[in-house]
This record gives C-alpha cells, structure tokens and sequence, in this order.
C-alpha cells in the first residue's frame, strides 16, 4: 500500500524527464502508474468486499498519537477505484490532448501525476492529521494545474481563486479535525468511527470539518471557484473538478455519517446545503453558453445531490449515495473529456458557434449520448438506476425528508434540462450557425472516454450485481435499515418511476422554451458570487492594512519597549501576586565586605552618568568606567582570571570606541521630548529592577549544590592548575570552540562592513623605509617638490594627507617606527614612538608568558591574546597605519583562519590520538629560564585562541583604525582638490 | 545556600537599567553603549551567585574556601563574546553614519508608508 503511493511520487519526479524524452507520449508511461494502483485495488477488492479491510500502520510519532495510518475499506476501495481508474484514462487522455510543445508540459505531467499520489493517500489516509496533509497537497496541486497556463492572468487568478477558498476550509476543517480527535482520544478515524465521541464540542468540530468538505466540493457558499476554475487544461477540469478532488469533501461527509448521520446538525448542513446547491446551480448550468462551464455548473449540482444522499445518515440513502458517486463519476468525467475533444477540434466550446458535430464526429456523439442520458437518469443506464434509489430512499422519511426529495426532483428536472442543452448545444444542427468544420480525433483520443461511456452504460444492467459490493458501506450506516433497499435497473412502477417521469418530462419542457429559461435566469440572477468574494478580499485587505498600520508603527524605541513592558508586566505580575519575599530566604545582607563599596559605588555613578551626558567621548570613558568598575568587582569575588580579562577587554574597546568616534559628531544628536524620556527612563528603571530582584530571589531561594563541586578534581585530571582556563580549554572546550567561532564570525563582519569594495592590500614587505609618493601627491604638492614623505606640507587646516600608496624597499632601517615616516609630521611624536617601539617586545613577552602559564595559574589564551594586540594597538597609534602594516604582515583573515584551523585541528586530534573529540593528552618539558613547563593539548588549543584574538583585533584595528583613517585622508584630499579647482 | 550581598544587587540594578534606558535611544551609539553596559550587567549577576572576597579557583593555592569556578567560566566567555558583538554593532553604528551622516535609527519606511495608508486619502 505504502508503495503504490510512492510510486506516484516517483514517477511524478521523473515525469518532467519522461515528457523531455519522449514528449506527450510520456503521459502513457505515467499512466501505468495508476494504472497499477486500479489492478492493486482489484485484486485487493475480494477481501475488501468480504469485510477485511486491507491497512497499514505504521508509528511515526507515538508521544504525539501520530502514525502513518492507510486502511482501505469498502468506501476507500471504490474511491481508490474511481481516482485511480479514471486517473489512468486521464493519464492517457493527455497523451493526445496537448501537443508536443506545450509550454511547462513536464511540470504539468509531473503535478497531474503527484495529485494523483495525493488523491489516493486522501482516500486510503486512516490518520486525521494525514488526511488533512493529504487534503492539502491536492489543494496545493490544484492551485498549480488550474494555473497551468501561467502567462494568462484569468488562469493566474483562478487559481488563486481556489486555492483562497479550499485552504479557508482546509484551515477550518483542520481546527475540527484536532477537536475531534482530541475528542475521541486517538486520530485513527476507524477508532473514531467506531466508538464516535458525543456532546457540544463534537457538534462544533463536526461543523467545521463540514465546511472544509463543503468549500472542497464547492458547495454553496463556497462554489465560485469551482467555475472559475474551469481555466485549467480540460483533462484537469475532467479529473479533478468531476471525478476526483471535488468528491473529497463528498469523501469526508460519506466517511464520517456512519457515526455521525443522526446529528441534526449534520443532517441540517449536508442535506439543506446539498439540496439548495443543487437545485441553485442546475438553474444556472440552464443559461450558460460555455460548454465546460455548463458542465461546471452541472458538477456543482450534482455534487449537492451527492452531498445530500450521503450525509442524510439512512442506510438506503448512502447505498444511492455511492452508487450515485460511482455514475457521475462514470458520466461527468467522459462529458469533460469529451468538451476537450471537441475544444481541440474545432478551436471553440461556445454552443452559439458549433453545429453538425452529430455527423462530423458519430463516435464521439454516441459517447455524449450515453453520458448525458446517464446523467439525466435515464434507463438502462448507471445514473437511472442510482437516481431511482435515491428517490426511494427518500420517499418514506419524516417530513423534512420528503422536502429534500421535493428539493431533488426539482433539481432534477434542471438537470435533465441542462443534460439536453449540452447535448442539443454541442452536436445538433441548428439553422443559424453553419456547420462548423472539424479536424477529426485520433482513436487514442476518444477512448478514455468511450471506455467510461461503456461502464456508464455497463452498470446499469448490473446494478443488482455491484448491489452487495456497495452495501458494505451502506451497511456501516446504523440508522434506517430496517428494510435494506437493493440497487437493481427495474424496482417495477412505484413513486420512484413517477418521479423519474416528472424530471424528464420537466427536463424537456424546460429545453423546449430554452430561449425564456436563459432570459428568466439572467433576469433572477443572484449577485455574482465572484464580485463578492473580490468584495471580502479587499476588505480583508484593508483590514490587514488597518492592524499593520496601528501595531507597527516602525519605530525601533517603540517595539523595543513594548517588549520590555510585556515583560515587566507578565513577569511582574506573579511576583506581586504570588508574595515572592515571603520565600524561606537566608537574612538579606548588605554586602560580603565593606570594601566592594567603593567599586559598586563607582559603577553606579558612572552608569547613571552615562544616561546624562551629550559629549559622544565623555560617555564613552564613563561606559569604560562601568566596565573598570565591574571589573575590579570581579576581582574582590575571588575572579582574577576575569578581572585581568575584562580590564583587557575594557581597554581595546575604550580605544577601539575612540577610533570610531574621531569620525562622529562630538556631541549627541537632538535629544529626545521630555515626556517620552521620563517612559524610557521609567520603562529602564522597572525593567532593571526586575531583573535584579529576579536574581536575588533566585539565588535566595536556591536549594540544590553547585555543579562545579566536580570541577577541581576534573581540573587535576586534566593536569591543569587554574581551574577556570581548563574549564575554557579542556572541560568544556565546545563551548569555548562556538566561541571563537562567533569571534571569527564578527571579525568577517567588521571587516565587510568597512572595506564594502574590497579588503584593503597593504604592501608586502620586510621592514623597510616607505617611499615615495606618487602622481597622487601632486595634487597636494605643487610639481617639483621632492617626492619625500617628511616633506609633505604641514596644513594648518584640516588634516594632513599621507600618499594613497607606498612602495618599502626591503632595507634595514635604524628608525624607532620606520612606518610612522608616513605620518604627517604635526601627528608624530618622538617619545611615543620610542616608547612604543621599546615597549612591544616586552608586552609580547608577556603575552606569550600569559599565554604559556594559562593552565596553571592566571592567564590564557584570551588573555594573551589581548595582550598581544594591545602592543599591536599601542604601535598603531604611534605610529599610524604603516607602522601597523610594518608590524604584522599577515592579514588578519590568515591569522583568524590559523587560529580557528588549530583549534580545531587540536579538538579533531584528540579523537584521532586519544579517545574522543577534543580530548586532551599531557607531556612535561623543561626549558631554560622560563623553568619546568607543563605542556598539554590544551596549550595547543590555547595557542589556536590566542591566535584568533590577535587576528581579531588586527582586524579592529585595519578596519576600525586604518580604514577610517584612509576615509579621513581621501576626504581632506578631496576637499583639497576642490579648493583647488575653485581657485 | 546564602543570599547575594545587597549591594551587589543594587549595582546589578542599575547597570540593567541604564542598559535598557540606552537600548530605547534611537541614536545608534547609544543603543551600543547600552548593550556593553548590559554585558556587564549579566556578567555581574553571574557572579552573584557565589559570596565574594573567597580564593581564586586555582589549585595549590593557599587553603580556605575556594569561589565556584562555573559562573567564572560563564562570564569569561561572555565577556570575549560581548567585545565581539559591540565591536561589530560598533562598525553597524558607523557604516549607517556614513551612509546619511547621522547614526539615529529612523522609523521604518515601509511601515510609515502602510500607516499612511490607514489615513483617509487626501483629495488632492
């Protein structure tokens, strides 16, 4: 069972293949795909029918009482036959109907086969929540077959049209589906059936599954898409909107009035709605010229009749119920393909325009007959004999059954009139039109529906026979079988043959005054469903518009303090209410000792401080201050590990901050109205004392030990002293790996963000003197004047410009910061430059010692690393960009991407070597002076991270530092230029 | 288990809340600022859950009561990472100034523009 309906799936992913290969004719090859489904279904039928039910099921999800649930009873198994049966003549159908061009042909080929794959799952589906998922996959291949010609915009927005629509009840019907199977307390839909769920919530449910069914089988309200989908290719209108998808819906109510059939409600909606539709849409089928549209309106009738024999919920209506759903199946979908076959003859489908096609196309003629008399319920044929059922089941009922069957006959006697309109319209002569010329079918072409026409005609004669096979489902329908009624061609004279007699001889006087029915309909008309559901759109529309516009307002202060009120409130909230300070706490202490005052102190001050103040710097050294403060907190809490980090951390971003901010205005922008400052403030104030007070009580009412009573002899076995850089390296080394990652991730960002174009290529050599200046110079300098970068004129406006690109020689030179020479000479200063150039060796030195001693005592690769660019940092801004090309002549990126390799080549080694990923090894060396070294894999890894930091910061620096001053320098050129030019 | 020291908490407190007072700034330095000081905020309030002036956790040490090693861990990572963020928030805050010389975040135009369309539409 699972896989025939792969096989769909497949061979709908091959289909687009096939139709390159072979063309059109490739709709043959996919046509045994169905094909093989029907010959599975019939061989399957024996046991079906004998009341063994075939299924499979599968668990998928057990917690969630979800299974990959298929069972195919009497119902599934005539459903299965009907999609998969008339699938496979559809199938070759297409094969003759487009031509080998026809644009999108292979998708077209592959979505008809996969709706296919979707119908039978539908039908087979034992699973609500699989049913739903399978409901929705025919919407969605509906969408795409009906907008087959995607270049016309009636096709585009028809199937917009029902898509709208279906998926509006899908989404209703879904809501239904989980109630009722919260309800019943499985999903399995034969449990449910078998032991129904009562009560309100059920009736709910049961009411909105109903409208999926009814917007499914464009039932009223819902039948607008049902003609507007017409635009679709025919062999699409033939099977999906006649025999396949549209009976879904009739599906679902049929499957479920076995347990359901004697709620009112259900009664109410299935039979009321299924007999107004019907009798509604038999009316307007009557004026309609199209062919295929009066066959559309035809098909929404008949399916309100359908929908009404199977959701009475009586035994002998749901025995009509399915044999009626067999016949129409067996006559509407030969009447699509037959108005094809017509269309790709003749090159139209209006019935003003044809006449003669009775003599020019007998065979298909003689089809239509068959059909159309089937349709009209006439005898021997398979409709007659399930319309005389149908009627009979009624004929005894309560009174509103005996209305319903008024309702029917009526509806009736219009379908017998529309049956001849299309008969009369499309292959009778008619004296006005000229016979229209026909270019004749191919045999392959009007077989599928011969061989429908044939079954149509086949069943009437063996009703009786087919009579114990449909049973098995009416006979699931507990109510009204005190006297089973028996499918048979001849029930003898009674009312039913009355009736019968009434529709035809109603049918025909309708036809006969044909001309005043079409005026009568158009003078009746109700308002077109199509410019009320545009109506409902655009209101929706505006609605939509309506809420975005007052929930999103754009502001950024406003979303974000939305947010913090929702959670100051709802967190609030049960603070309040629950008495959180009633809690068994410990007493409430001031402080741990008297001297973290003075560092709480100084960070309070400075971080209300940074609220006031205007100046851009004068905030950014407060902010600084909090982070000093903080960190000297952090020292006095027994964290020197963290208080060395952060003073480090602290320092690069109080630099970095400051190179930014050379290029920003020094003051803040307009400040903001009073009164909205005060929300802000107070929206602050509320929210940082809610999470304070979150924390305390967090950590006052906290009952379980730390889990970090382990770490130190986890740290001892890693061979480590310092327990924090083993937790970092060792212990925990994932975490610290996602970490460096996210660093090597915002470096790239840094960097894009500032060299948009491309990264600046600094010039690569030894340390060397810069030199000379280039034709850029000259724009600076007057012509003549020595090319010497020293010689650059001092500007007392503005800032001075250093050349646009340098050459460096490869030569020694005895200068302090040989790149400082590139500095404009009112930016140098002596004693920074040798200070810095004295000082980098030692802060490296120290780095590395910080570097190297991490595992057993404070430090580590963080920290070294910091360290290192801190020397990189003091060098830069001493001596400008040069100085900092000079001092390191890798590009960040390698130093970044070495880091991260090492790191991870380390994390991969240790499940090469040893046991598992990032698992470590020890080894002990000794070297001269630094002493007797503890060496682990860890270094190693430690090592990768120290890397990435220094790459990271040089890469502040290039991008922050470097790059904004060649900003600086292109703009003060600029300027210059113009000057010029104006002079 | 014992509770944090008040001040302590109070200190947490205003970090926080100053830290949520520059997010709701539209000037985009500010809103950096905002989140570095809310970066040490969350750092501190790790730290909280351990009483202050213990040993550092390094083994061989002198003996006594050594502080918990977890929440050390937690923020030394927070810290690398918040330098990362502000630092790439940073260059946001700039590139954005240089795009329209001005590093307040505007109000969205997309949104402004639905808005208006809720606004009865002008005759003229």
């Amino acid at each position: 069972m699972l896989s025939v309906l792969a096989a769909h799936f497949v061979a709908a992913a091959l289909a687009p293949f096939l139709v390159r290969w072979w063309g059109r004719n490739a709709f043959l090859a996919l046509a045994l795909v169905p094909a093989a489904t029907t010959l599975w279904a019939l061989l399957c039928a024996p046991g079906v029918v004998a009341g063994d039910p075939v299924g499979v099921n599968v668990a998928w999800a057990p917690e969630y009482r979800m299974s990959l649930a298929f069972r195919m009873d009497v119902l599934g198994l005539v459903m299965t036959l009907i999609a998969a049966g008339i699938g496979t003549l559809i199938l070759v159908y297409c094969a003759r109907y487009f031509s080998d061009d026809e644009p999108g042909l292979g998708r077209f080929a592959g979505v008809l086969t996969a709706f296919a794959g979707a119908m039978l799952g539908l039908v087979l589906a034992d699973d609500l929540v699989q049913l739903f998922i399978f409901w929705e996959l025919t919407t969605v291949f509906s969408y795409l077959l009906i907008g087959h010609n995607t270049e016309r915009r009636e096709s585009r927005r028809a199937a917009m049209t029902a898509l709208t629509v279906t998926t509006l009840g899908g989404l209703t019907m879904l809501v239904g589906l989980i109630m009722l199977g919260e309800a019943a307390g499985t999903y399995l839909l034969s449990e449910i059936i078998a032991a129904p769920p009562r009560g309100a919530a059920v009736t709910v449910a049961l009411v909105l599954i109903l409208v999926g069914a009814l917007s499914k089988s464009a039932l009223l309200p819902f039948s607008l898409w049902l003609p507007a989908a017409m635009q679709a290719p025919t062999p699409v209108s033939g099977y999906l909107h006649a025999a396949a998808m549209v009976k879904a819906g009739v599906y679902l109510v049929a499957r479920l009035t076995p347990a359901y059939g004697d709620t009112p409600a259900w009664q109410v909606l299935t039979v009321g709605v299924g007999v107004a539709t019907m009798i509604l849409a038999g009316w307007k089928a009557l004026r309609q010229y199209d062919l295929k549209l009066l066959l559309a309106y035809g098909t929404v009738s008949q399916l309100g009749f359908l929908t009404a024999l199977l959701g009475a919920g009586t035994r002998d209506a749901a025995l009509a119920g399915i044999a009626m759903l067999c016949a129409h199946a067996l006559f509407k979908a030969p009447l699509f393909l037959v108005v094809g076959i017509i269309d790709h003859s003749t090159g139209t489908r209006d019935l003003r325009e044809l006449s003669g096609l009775r003599r020019s196309m007998p065979a298909v003629w003689w089809i239509s007959v068959l059909a159309v008399a089937s349709m009209a319920g006439l005898p021997p044929l398979f409709g007659f004999a399930a319309k005389e059922s149908a009627f009979a089941a009624f004929e005894h009922g309560p009174a509103w059954q005996t209305l319903a069957l008024v309702g029917m006959v009526v509806g009736t006697v219009f379908t017998v009139g529309y049956s001849l309109r299309f008969l009369w319209g499309a292959f009778l002569d008619k004296p006005e039109v000229p016979t229209t010329p026909v270019h004749a079918p191919g045999a392959l072409f009007v077989a599928p529906a011969a061989v429908l026409a044939a079954l149509s005609l086949l069943g009437g004669p063996f009703a009786s026979a087919l009579d114990p096979i449909l049973a098995g489902y009416a006979d699931t329908v507990p109510w009204g079988g005190a006297h089973p009624a028996h499918l048979a061609l001849w029930h003898g004279f009674g009312t039913p043959l009355v009736l019968t007699a009434v529709c035809l001889a109603g049918g025909l006087l309708l036809f006969s005054r044909r001309g005043e029915v079409v005026w009568l309909g158009n003078r009746l008309a109700l308002p077109d469903p199509n410019r009320i559901y545009r109506r409902v759109l655009a209101a929706v529309d505006t609605l939509a518009i309506q809420v975005t516009g007052i929930t999103q307002r754009g502001s950024l202060p406003v979303y974000l303090g939305t947010t913090l009120v929702v959670l100051v409130v709802l967190s609030g909230v049960p603070i309040l209410t629950g008495r959180l300070w009633e809690i068994e706490a410990p007493p409430v202490r001031l402080w741990d000792s008297p001297i973290q005052f003075v560092p709480a102190a100084v960070t309070v001050i400075a971080a209300v401080g940074v609220l006031f103040v205007r100046r851009r710097l004068f905030a950014v050294v407060l902010v600084g201050v909090t982070g000093y403060g903080a960190a000297t907190l952090f020292m006095f809490q027994g964290a020197p590990d963290l208080a060395l980090t952060q003073f480090l951390v602290e320092t690069v971003s109080l630099v970095v901050f400051v190179l930014v901010l050379r290029r920003l205005p020094t003051r803040f922008t307009t400040p903001v109205l009073r009164g909205r400052r005060r929300i802000n403030l107070l929206i602050g104030a509320a929210t940082g004392t809610l999470v304070a007070v979150m924390a305390y009580f967090a950590l006052a009412g906290r009952r379980a030990e730390t889990i970090s009573s382990g770490y130190p002899a986890a740290a001892e076995e890693a061979g480590g002293k310092n327990i924090i850089s083993t937790i970092l390296v060792d212990l925990r080394a994932w975490d610290t790996m996602g970490e460096i990652s996210v660093l090597a991730v915002a470096a790239a960002g840094v960097a894009s963000l500032m060299f948009v174009r491309r990264r600046a290529r600094p010039v690569r050599g030894r340390m060397g003197v810069p030199v000379t200046p280039l034709p850029a110079i000259s724009a600076v300098e007057p012509a003549g004047a020595p090319a010497e970068p020293n010689a650059v004129p001092w500007r007392p406006s503005g800032i001075a410009v250093a050349p646009r690109q340098l050459r460096i020689r490869p030569k020694w030179n005895p200068l302090w910061l040989p790149g400082a020479a590139a500095l404009a000479r009112e930016r140098r200063s002596v004693i920074f430059e040798v200070t810095a150039r004295g000082l980098f060796p030692v802060i490296v030195l120290l780095s590395v010692y910080l570097l190297l001693t991490g595992h057993t005592s404070i430090g580590g690769g963080f920290a070294g690393g910091i360290v290192a660019g801190l020397g990189l940092m003091v060098r830069y801004l001493a001596g400008g960009r040069y100085e900092l090309y000079a001092a390191v002549h890798a590009q960040p990126g390698v130093l970044i991407g070495l880091g991260l390799v090492i790191a991870a080549g380390t994390a991969l080694g240790g499940a090469v070597f040893g046991t598992e990923i990032l698992d470590g090894g020890v080894f002990d060396l000794h070297i001269p002076v630094i002493g007797h070294l503890h060496v682990t894999t860890s270094l190693l890894f430690d090592f990768g991270v120290y890397l990435l930091v220094i790459g990271l910061i040089l890469d502040i620096l290039r991008s922050l530092g470097a790059r904004i001053d060649e900003q600086l320098e292109r703009e003060a050129r600029d300027s210059a230029e113009a000057e010029e030019v104006t002079a | 288990m014992n509770t944090p020291g008040l001040i302590l908490v109070v200190c947490v407190a205003v970090l926080y809340s100053s830290g949520f007072y520059l997010l709701l700034q539209r000037s985009l330095m500010r809103v950096v600022f905002g989140i570095l000081i809310l970066g040490h905020a969350a750092n501190l309030s790790l730290l909280l859950t351990d009483e202050a002036i213990t040993l550092p956790p390094l083994l061989g040490g002198p003996s006594g009561e050594m502080s918990d090693p977890l929440p050390h861990a937690m923020a030394l990572t927070a810290i690398v990472i918040t330098f990362g963020v502000t630092t790439f928030l940073l260059a946001l805050a700039y590139r954005v100034w240089l795009g329209d010389e001005n590093d307040e975040v505007p109000d969205d135009v997309e949104d402004r523009r639905i808005s208006r369309l809720t606004e009865p539409e002008d005759s003229s």
